[in-house]
Formats: structure tokens, sequence, C-alpha cells
């Protein structure tokens, strides 16, 4: 018991330093980088790491380190918007579909499963060959995608809830669904929720960086993490230096939320307590 | 548990998936059909003359009611016409067809990689979860799922192709023509596709076996005279395999998806990079029908997944 | 003769002694109870002889069935003997069965293990055969039967078929009838006096319930924090207890009244 209780602090406090490098590198971006991320330098075109240049730079002699801090940036963007999207138009989704046995829950349910049929990557390709491909749209399209992971384990969640006695007894005192959601359902399954919040990050994070990748994501020329991969792709066998920088980067932060997601569902969720 | 009850789930779930390959293919024709307003402009451009954009417009029938342009449109994919690109002036269904070949090799191969590294290792996770071994496997499997596939797929080629030459960068050979050179060249491609989601897999592997090994069951099956390895195989697998079994199939499509990223690093002619094609110039009925094939595609493996869950778990069956 | 001989058996897990100097013997057919409370230590005891304890807990002292010490005996030698000279029923019948898996197989299995029939199909029959002789209805068809068809009664009923395939020299059962309804439990104790009996066996019979204890064993061991602190005929422990837990559980439970 001693020793789980140490790897699960173990796994929040990693994924929490991670993920928090990634928020720090995000905020000192906007105060202060080495060099200016965009300025085009060609006389330093693909300059190994030096004291100048901590990361070196690429092939438009930009800084590479300035890139990675702005790149944090992108994103904590397109999480943050995908994810928060998600949560609040899932979770309250999922409720519903929880609390009303009858028709309405059974048609939320249906056409969550119509959206799982609409894999984040695919509905951002579609939204960027319909509406332009950019930040916004990718951001949308991977938020839309997530919405139903949200409304299954708001559901799930809520059906437990549903089944206790407080709320049975909430019910025969004459207490509003509404009531009855506010007070006994959310509070419940907040903590399944924000579990689902940093692994769901981590898988936006992982889509931000191919869409940017396959040119439907982040717009040249703000720094993203994705896309410095691809424009390094070329160079892989010179310099896989830039290739691997961001590529850290990128496994880095999803890893980070991943941890980040596994300490807080062990300290949520009691009953996996029974298999350690 | 009688056949025509087995009959009946089945006509249950096909009528299911019928209703919904229909709502798809609805939203998918008013979402790139209404939404970008006139395809002919889209495919023209803002400097197409009105008169030719009108002789386009009737050509393809889009001065027709919505309706019966999406009848057409459903009706000929039915029949595997998905109509004549606004671009190239040539009809997609075949050449979508072709792509579809090249991809669905990717994923099963790719799939075929994750499991034959996710199965035994995360079984070994699971039974030395208390040994340094098994933390070892996990963390590594935590660390996979981490790499993006197309780092992971550049990485490869740069140490196999370029550093070794062992094999090719990219490329696509039909199998028809060179089996050998077939083989050679969709390794790297379903080694990039198949390791990150391997490490995806094991997790999942690991948490359903450790599952089961707390199981009465397995105890009983050791009182019976079994060796712990031997009881395991014999009665935990079957019933640890139903969770993964359900996780496998959203695996799978995000494999379909995954193949797009994939198929860009390899310079495969797949329905990924005919999509990406399609979309570059503004070919929106063939970006139509590749989206369709591509959402029937992760309906489909829903479905044979729901089946497969009905035919390993007996007590789904009823009785 | 002796089948089973447990001497100073201690069971620890980390520094903590969980079963201390338990030591006790049971000969051919003889039924022996062993009662206390939960987490007195009678289930680790019967675990350390089917060498089955626990991931982390350890065993020290001696446990011989027969001539054969089983404490620090490989895995192959144990599972050569479970199941074949010692098998054991759980407390718990519905979580006990493989759900994936028809219930005549799982009779079936220890027999073609062990090799005491020469295929599957004399192994099918047998079972067959078995499950009439725990009384099961239509043993043919029930063979053929998912664990979830199956009542609870029925479920320890095939657990028990499980456990005989065999005729073991030792039968363990751990709380057999605790998680049954009042009626189904007389059924199922009645058919391990019969089977026991039918087949000279030697019975180890755990239980927190001393009107099972007296009705089926002839000996009973009273066990309180990991000792056993009293011993004795049933009758005589259970008419004039010498120590005063027994006493309690006495008091405890409405056996005299009977």
């Amino acid at each position: 018991m001693a020793l789980a209780q140490r790897s699960r602090n173990a796994s929040l406090l990693a994924g929490g330093t991670l993920v928090g490098l990634v928020v720090l590198a995000a905020l000192v971006s906007f105060g202060w980088t080495p060099h200016d991320p965009l300025r085009v330098e060609a006389t330093d075109r693909l300059l190994g790491p030096t004291g100048r240049y901590v990361f070196g730079t690429d092939r438009f002699g930009r800084d590479v380190a300035s890139q990675l801090l702005v790149g944090a940036r992108s994103t904590l963007y397109v999480g943050v918007v995908a994810v928060g999207l998600a949560a609040l138009v899932g979770t309250p989704l999922g409720i519903l579909a929880g609390m009303s046995r009858r028709w309405l829950g059974e048609f939320v349910m249906r056409a969550n499963d119509l959206v799982l049929a609409f894999p984040a990557l695919l509905l951002a390709i579609m939204f960027g060959a319909v509406f332009g491909a950019g930040t916004l749209t990718a951001m949308i399209a991977i938020g839309i995608a997530t919405v139903p992971s949200f409304a299954r384990i708001a559901r799930s969640g809520t059906l437990q809830v549903m089944s206790t006695e407080y709320v049975l007894a909430a019910r025969a005192a004459g207490r509003s669904p509404a009531f009855i959601a506010r007070r006994h359902v959310l509070p419940n399954i907040a903590g399944l929720v924000i579990v689902q919040c940093s692994v769901s990050f981590a898988i936006a994070v992982l889509a931000e960086a191919a869409l940017s990748f396959l040119g439907f994501g982040t717009r040249p020329p703000t720094p993203s993490w994705g896309r410095m991969l691809q424009e390094s792709q070329e160079l892989l066998a010179v310099e896989p230096r830039l290739a691997l920088i961001p590529g850290i980067a990128i496994a880095l932060a999803v890893l980070g939320f991943n941890l980040l997601g596994d300490g807080l569902r062990d300290r949520f969720d009691p009953r996996l307590e029974a298999y350690r | 548990m009688t056949t025509s009850a087995v009959l009946m789930a089945l006509a249950r779930r096909a009528a299911i998936l019928l209703a919904s390959v229909l709502v798809a293919s609805v939203v998918i024709f008013l979402f790139m059909t209404v939404i970008p307003g006139d395809p002919a402009q889209v495919a023209l451009g803002v400097n197409a003359t009105p008169e030719l954009l009108a002789r386009t417009r009737h050509e393809f029938g889009l001065d027709r009611p919505l309706i019966s342009q999406y009848l057409d449109w459903v009706g000929g994919v039915f029949s595997g016409d998905f109509g004549t690109s606004y671009v190239t002036r040539e009809p997609i269904g075949p050449q979508l067809v072709d792509r579809l070949g090249v991809t669905v090799w990717l994923v099963g191969t790719g799939m075929l990689v994750a499991l034959a590294m996710a199965i035994p290792l995360g079984t070994l996770a699971a039974v030395r979860h208390r040994k340094p071994s098994g933390a070892a496997i996990s963390g590594f499997a935590q660390l996979g799922i981490a790499v993006p596939a197309f780092l992971a797929g550049m990485l490869l080629v740069q140490l196999f192709a370029v550093r070794l030459g062992w094999l090719p960068s990219g490329g696509w050979t039909p199998p028809n023509q060179d089996a050998g050179a077939f083989l050679r060249g969709l390794v790297l491609p379903a080694l990039s596709l198949g390791l990150v989601q391997g490490a995806v897999l094991t997790r999942y592997v690991r948490t359903s076996v450790l599952d089961t090994l707390g199981q009465d069951y397995l105890r009983t099956a050791r009182s019976k005279g079994l060796r712990p390895y031997q009881a395991l195989f014999r009665h935990g697998l079957r019933n640890a395999a139903l969770p993964v079994i359900t996780v496998l199939g959203l695996q799978l499509a995000t494999l379909l998806i995954g193949a797009v990223v994939v198929e860009r690093v390899f310079v495969l002619p797949g329905l990924g990079s005919m999509l990406l094609d399609s979309v570059a110039s503004r070919d929106l009925l063939a970006v139509q029908g590749i989206v369709l094939v591509l959402v029937v595609g992760v309906l489909l493996v829903n479905f044979v997944v729901d089946l497969l869950y009905t035919v390993l778990d007996p007590r789904l069956r009823g009785s | 003769m002796t089948v089973l001989r447990v001497d100073e058996l201690s069971v620890s897990a980390g520094g903590q002694s969980l079963v201390r100097d338990v030591s006790f013997q049971i000969g051919a057919g003889e039924r022996v109870g062993l009662i206390g409370e939960s987490g007195s230590g009678k289930t680790l005891t019967a675990s350390s002889v089917l060498g089955l304890l626990p991931d982390g807990l350890h065993a020290t002292g001696s446990v011989r069935l027969g001539e054969q010490e089983l404490l620090g005996a490989s895995e192959r030698t144990l599972s050569r003997l479970r199941g074949m000279e010692i098998s054991m029923v759980f407390q718990e019948p519905m979580t006990a069965l493989n759900p994936s898996m028809r219930v005549g197989s799982q009779v079936a299995e220890p027999m073609l293990l062990h090799g005491t029939r020469p295929d599957r199909r004399a192994a099918r029959s047998a079972a067959v055969e078995l499950f009439d002789s725990v009384r099961l209805p239509d043993p043919e068809g029930t063979a053929r039967a998912y664990p979830h068809q199956l009542s609870g009664g029925q479920r320890q009923r095939v657990l028990l078929a499980i456990a005989l395939a065999n005729d073991p020299a030792l039968l363990i059962c751990d709380e057999p009838t605790t998680a049954l309804d009042v009626t189904v439990q007389a059924q199922i104790l009645a058919l391990i006096l019969a089977a026991t009996r039918e087949r000279d066996t030697a019975l180890l019979f755990i239980t927190h319930d001393l009107a099972v204890v007296a009705s089926v064993c002839e000996r009973v061991l009273v066990m309180l924090d990991g000792e056993i602190i009293e011993s004795g005929g049933t009758r005589e422990v259970l008419s004039s207890p010498r120590h005063e837990y027994t006493g309690k559980l006495l008091a405890a439970s409405d056996l005299e009244a009977r």
C-alpha cells in the first residue's frame, strides 16, 4: 500500500512538473525570448547549439529555442480551447443522458456514437477543406471530436450517483432535477471530468502536432511544435536536432498530461484501490 | 442462447449500422455541399467567368434541388459510383478503391504490429507488476504513447533507410507486381503506425490481465492443479480479452485516420494522401467520398467489435 | 493413517505475524472443523496447505500430505497434487467459475490435466456422472450451460464436482455455504457429508458457524488471532468449552437452543 501510495504521488508530481514546465515556457515567451522567434538571419542558418543559440538555428536562421518557447503557446491554446469546449458541451450532455432515461437520453447517446465515427484528425481536415485551415478550425474540430468521451464519462458517473440513497431521498423530497444535477451529480462527477480533461489534453496535443505536420494546424509563421517537425523532415539526415527538439517537447508534454491524469485518477477513483 | 436470439441481435445491430451510415452520409453531404456555398465556385476559383460557372453547375447537376443531388450521390455510392471529380473530370470511384487498398494494407499490418507487441508485453507487465521488469514495461509503454506516429516514422526512416540502408524510405509497390519489394516497403510504415498504438494497447492489456489475475476463478483453476501461466492462458486471457476488444475497435478507428499522417511521411498512395491532395486541389466531391468511406470504415469496425463481443462473452447472448 | 499433518505452521506478511504455530492432524476419512471469526487466520491456514497463499505472504513450519512435505515444495510438485490429492471448494460460488467456459468443460479439466481419464470424451461423460452424483438437475444439459445460467446453489454443486473429480485424499471447504440460502445450505452440507463418506475423503471444513460444525465434523479446532486455542471432539468442545472465547462463540450462536 505504501508503495502504491508512493508511485501515485510520483505520477502526480512528475506529471505536474512536466505540465508546469510547458505552462511556464508559454508564460515566459510572452515577456521574453532569447531572440525574436520569427527573425530570419540569413548568415546564421543551420547553426549548431552555441552560447548564442542554445538549441541552434533552423534553415532560415531562426532561433530554435525561441520558437520552442513560443510554440508552447500554440500547444496550450489548442488544448485549452478544444478540451474546454469538449468538457463544457460533453459534461452537461452526459448528465442529461444519465438523468433522463427516456428517449432524450437514448438520443443523446446515439448522437454521441455518431460523432465518435468522426475522429479528430478527419474532422479537422474536413473543417480545413470547408472553412480553411488554421488554429481555430483545428481547435474546434478537436473539441467536437472530444465531446463524446466527456459525455460518456459524465453519463456513467451520473448513473452511479442517481442510484445512491441520498439522491433517491432528494427525489422523494421533491427536489427538482436541476437542483439534483447541481447539488449532487456535478460535485460527485467533477473528479472524473477533471481526469478526463488531463487525458484529453494529451490527445489534443498529439492531434495538434499531427495537424500542424499535415498543414492543417497553426498557420506559418506562428511557431508550433508540429510545424517545426514538419519543416525539419527534409533535413533529418543532416540536422536530426531540428526534429528531435520539438519531438521531445511534444512527447514530454503528452507524457506530462498522461501522468497527471493517472495520478489524479488514482486520487479520485477509490475503486481502483482494491487492485493495488 | 438459441440461434434465433443470436440472429435477432445480429439484425438489430445491422439495422443500427445501416441507420448510422445513412445519417452520417446526410451529415457529410450537407457539410461538404451546403456550407462551402457553391462547389463549382470552390473548384474553379474566384476568377471563373459566370458563364463557365453556370455551365459547370449544370454539368455536375449542382443546379438541381439538394434532395435529388443527395439521392443521386448516395445511390451512386451504393453501386460504387462516387461521381466525377470537379477538378480532374475523372470518375472518383476507381481511384478511391485503389487508394483504399493501400490504406487497408497499412492499417492491417499496423494493427498486427500493435497486437504482437501489446499482448505479450501487457500480459508480462501484469504478471510481474510487483517486479522491476513489470514496472519497466509500463514505463516504456507510457513513454511510447507520448511519441507522435509521424515522429516515430521519421526516426525509423532515418535509422533503417538512410543510415543502414536496409529498407526503402518510402514509396509503394503493389503486392502483385513485386511481392518482395511490397513487403519491404510496408515494414517501416507498419512499424511507425503500430508501435505507438502498441504502446497504448499494452497499457490496456496490462490493466485487463491484472484485473483478471485477481479473479476467484483463477484461484479455482490453480486449485485444480494448473500452473500459474497455464491458468492464465486457459482461463484468464479470454476473459481479459473482452475489455481489450472494445479498445481495439477504437484503436482501429484511430489507425485508419492515423494512416493519413504516416502515408504523408512515407509518400504512400493511400486514402489519406488522396484526401490531402483533394483538399489541396479543392475537389470537394472527392473529399466528400473519401470522408464517407473512412467514416463507414469506422462504423463497420464498431459493428464487428460488437459482434465479436457477443461471440466471446456468453453472458451477452441471453439465456 | 494420517492424511494431513501440520506442524508449527506460521504465516507472516512483512514483519507482521498472521498465523502462529498452528499444529493439527487429519486422518483418512476424518472430518475436522476449523472455526473462528473472520480474520482469525482460518483461510490463510487452508491456503498454506494448498500452497496458494496471496502474493507477499510467507509460510514457515511443516505441512505434510502423507509423506510429502508441501511447504517449500516446487510449483511442479504442488501442481501435481492440487486437484488430485488435495482439492478445495471456495466461499463465493458466484465468482469462482470461469464465466466464459461451459461448466462441463470446467469439471472435465482436472481429470484431463491429471490424466485420470484417457480422453476428452471420457472426461466429459465422467463430468456428467459427477453432476448426477451432486444432484444437479438434467446433468447432460447442465454440462453444456455457462455459469451465469445457474443459481448460486447449482454453481456450488459444480464446484464440489470439480473438487471431487479425482477422488482426492483431502477436501478443504472454505465457508462453502455462507453465501447461500438456508435451505440450499442444508442440501450442500448433506452432499459434502455423503461425498466424503462415500470416498473415505478427509475433510477440513472452515466455518464461523457452530451449527454447521456440529452437524458435519467429528473434531473441531478453534482459532483466535492466528492461533489454535482449543481443540477436541466436536461434542466435548461444544458442550464444555475450556476457553473463554469458545464459550463466547457458543453464547453468540443459538446452538444450545436446538
